[in-house]
């Protein structure tokens, strides 16, 4: 059986593929993938984040790869990372071993080991920077550069403050479910785990949980609660030693964390204390979807619920990831004549059946 | 039984840096045990960690994990997408097929033996042996009636198709006729309503008691199903409304003449249309004019 050629199709996806590529490769100032890395980390970090791989070179590559485009690079590195073989599994590691780059609190003013605002836009005007067109020069750091650096004290939980005056239920003695579900290997079931909605949450599209997050604050089910925390930095991943046993230090991941306290409203039912925390935490430093996530997943842990989507966690988690959504979406343009051809039979089939039965009427 | 040797060479020519049909061998198992688990029960839809694949959610993903789980270095590969060869989804499927399998490629319905599709059953009948590989868009039949993924399992459970019932009747008052085109409900060996995927009605009766293996594939949704050969598929219907396919009375194939063929109709720049066979080979061959067996149904 020999190879038969095909009509046009092949042809034509090619000269796509060398169109594309030649965008990225042809006129201009080729575009360095160590310069996304560099001066991009923002996008790049959003990318590993999306795409479930911490690998700044891999992400910056994707970056430049798509163009740009912040979904089809996650979509990259997710094709990639799922061909990749297991060769082990980290240990848990807990937001207190954070080494701190910036973290803050709207709930306090002053917190134990201090704010630190780091690195951060919240506080700049935003102006067109044009000295930038021409490269632009770097200012003086002087003792700053040293504040930059992640701080290896470790710095308390704001949340431990509000368990030690009672005001939220104590920290479980151990995770809910001591072997994590795989949101990469396994199907998601309903009701999911913590720890499914968790990864579900931290892989998905950063713009998705901003909307979602968003329409729950104005009223579709969400909280206007409280950052108790919002920190920056990295987090160590360890591995058990495979000689001696012993947790290891193999690396660091860069992450940002929010803590978000909601409830409050106390009731004469209940004497245990009702605030609750709703829990993020993404790859890199990416905030908006850190405090995003923390808001939904605060609503998903509700135990009255409004009955508005942003509870529902077969509508947030089935909806949230890119890579899904824009897949499906984007179908639309493959041809659908054959289905369009079956839809048009029937209505022309039922307009006969209406008009026959005006006429008999 | 093959002897090792003969396995090993039936790897094919992997893609460098990749695995044998790009899919990690766990993957591939995982697969294959969701595929036996839906032979088992036809028409049940198998939950399985579907994989990222190199081509986008929504494009065929199911179905090229299915095929993908499937292939060995000696399969004929056929890839159609609304029946067409050659039309760029099913050319990239099929390359991608090819390049990490070595998987020999083929337009012939007869000579294939894994044939993936989108959205169409082919002209000519398939024999034993052969597998169909459907891509599925939505899985869930019941999706309509209830969007909750957790509420339509356990109506699939209990076989409570009530609402289902009451929407197609509901259907019926409202139009006089079910609106369905593409993707007609279907019941699986009395037991499982099903959604065929998008296929048109005119390819229903083929998967009833057909010689051949019908896998469905749904990978944004990670599900997996089956219909067994020589099993029982019955559209929904009802006695005073029974389940009608299309009918293109009196109009060819523009292109081969033929007639007992799915025609779609393009239009043309005279204003007028031309009708033509979606599935190619088939048309191909009787353009050719080879005799081709169309009865699905015996």
């Amino acid at each position: 059986m020999g190879y038969s050629s095909v009509r046009g199709g092949l042809d034509a996806i090619e000269h796509a593929e060398r169109l594309i590529h030649n965008q990225v490769t042809d006129g201009g100032d080729i575009l360095e993938v160590s310069q996304v890395a560099d001066h991009l980390q923002l996008i790049t970090d959003q990318v590993m984040g999306e795409g479930g791989v911490y690998d700044v070179e891999l992400g910056a590559l994707a970056v430049k790869q798509a163009e740009g485009d912040p979904i089809e690079a996650a979509f990259l590195l997710r094709a990639y990372r799922t061909t990749l073989p297991r060769v082990g599994y980290s240990l848990a590691s807990s937001g207190r071993e954070l080494r701190i780059t910036r973290r803050i609190s709207s709930a306090f003013r002053d917190i134990p080991g201090g704010q630190v605002l780091g690195r951060t836009r919240d506080y700049t005007q935003r102006l067109m920077d044009f000295s930038l067109l021409d490269g632009g020069e770097p200012m003086p750091l002087g003792l700053i550069a040293q504040a930059d650096a992640p701080d290896d004290d470790e710095f308390p939980l704001v949340i431990d403050v509000l368990r030690a005056q009672e005001l939220m239920p104590a920290a479980p003695d151990r995770p809910a479910d001591i072997e994590p579900f795989d949101v990469t290997r396994e199907p998601l079931r309903f009701p999911a785990t913590r720890s499914a909605r968790l990864q579900g949450l931290a892989r998905a599209e950063t713009g998705a949980l901003l909307s979602l997050a968003y329409a729950g604050m104005r009223g579709y089910g969400g909280d206007h609660g409280y950052i108790a925390e919002l920190r920056q930095g990295d987090l160590p991943v360890k591995i058990s030693h495979p000689v001696t046993g012993r947790a290891v230090n193999i690396g660091w991941v860069s992450v940002t964390e929010c803590y978000q306290i909601v409830g409050g409203q106390a009731s004469k039912a209940k004497d245990r204390p009702d605030y609750t925390m709703g829990y993020g935490m993404v790859i890199g430093r990416n905030e908006r979807k850190a405090i995003s996530m923390s808001i939904i997943d605060a609503s998903l842990k509700k135990e009255v619920k409004s009955g508005n989507v942003i509870e529902d966690e077969e509508y947030v988690l089935y909806h949230c990831d890119a890579i899904e959504s824009m897949g499906f979406v984007e179908h639309l343009k493959l041809p659908h004549y054959v289905d369009f051809q079956a839809s048009l039979v029937r209505t022309s089939k039922v307009r006969e059946l209406v008009k026959a039965a005006r006429t008999n009427a | 039984m093959p002897s090792v040797s003969t396995l090993l060479e039936d790897r094919g020519a992997a893609f460098a840096g990749y695995s044998f049909a790009f899919l990690d061998d766990m993957a591939k198992r995982e697969i294959r045990r969701a595929i036996l688990k839906g032979v088992a029960i036809p028409g049940h839809q198998v939950p399985f960690g579907s994989r990222e694949m190199p081509i986008a959610r929504g494009w065929g993903t199911g179905g090229l994990q299915l095929t993908l789980a499937l292939v060995g270095g000696s399969d004929v590969i056929k890839v159609i997408d609304q029946g067409d060869d050659a039309s760029v989804n099913a050319v990239n499927l099929r390359r991608l097929i090819a390049k990490t399998t070595g998987a020999t490629e083929t337009l012939d319905t007869a000579a294939a033996t894994l044939i993936q599709t989108r959205h169409r059953i082919p002209e000519e009948v398939m024999r034993e042996g052969q597998v169909l590989i459907l891509q599925v868009p939505i899985p869930e039949p019941l999706r309509l009636v209830e969007r909750s993924v957790a509420a339509a399992r356990s109506m699939h459970a209990e076989m409570d198709y009530s609402r289902m019932w009451l929407a197609l009747y509901e259907d019926i008052v409202r139009r006089g006729e079910v609106s369905a085109g593409a993707g007609y409900p279907v019941m699986v060996n009395g037991r499982f309503v099903m959604a065929p995927s998008p296929i048109p009605r005119w390819d229903i009766p083929k998967l009833d008691n057909a010689r051949c293996l019908f896998l469905f594939g749904a990978g944004r949704e990670k599900r997996i199903y089956v219909v067994p050969p020589f099993t029982k598929v019955e559209p929904l219907e009802f006695d005073d409304y029974p389940f009608d396919t299309e009918h293109f009375d009196g109009k060819a194939c523009a292109l081969s003449g033929a007639t007992n063929a799915y025609l779609v109709e393009s239009p043309t720049e005279d204003g007028g249309s031309r009708w033509t066979a979606s599935d190619t080979n088939y048309a191909d061959k009787v353009l050719a004019g080879q005799e081709v067996d169309t009865k699905w149904k015996r």
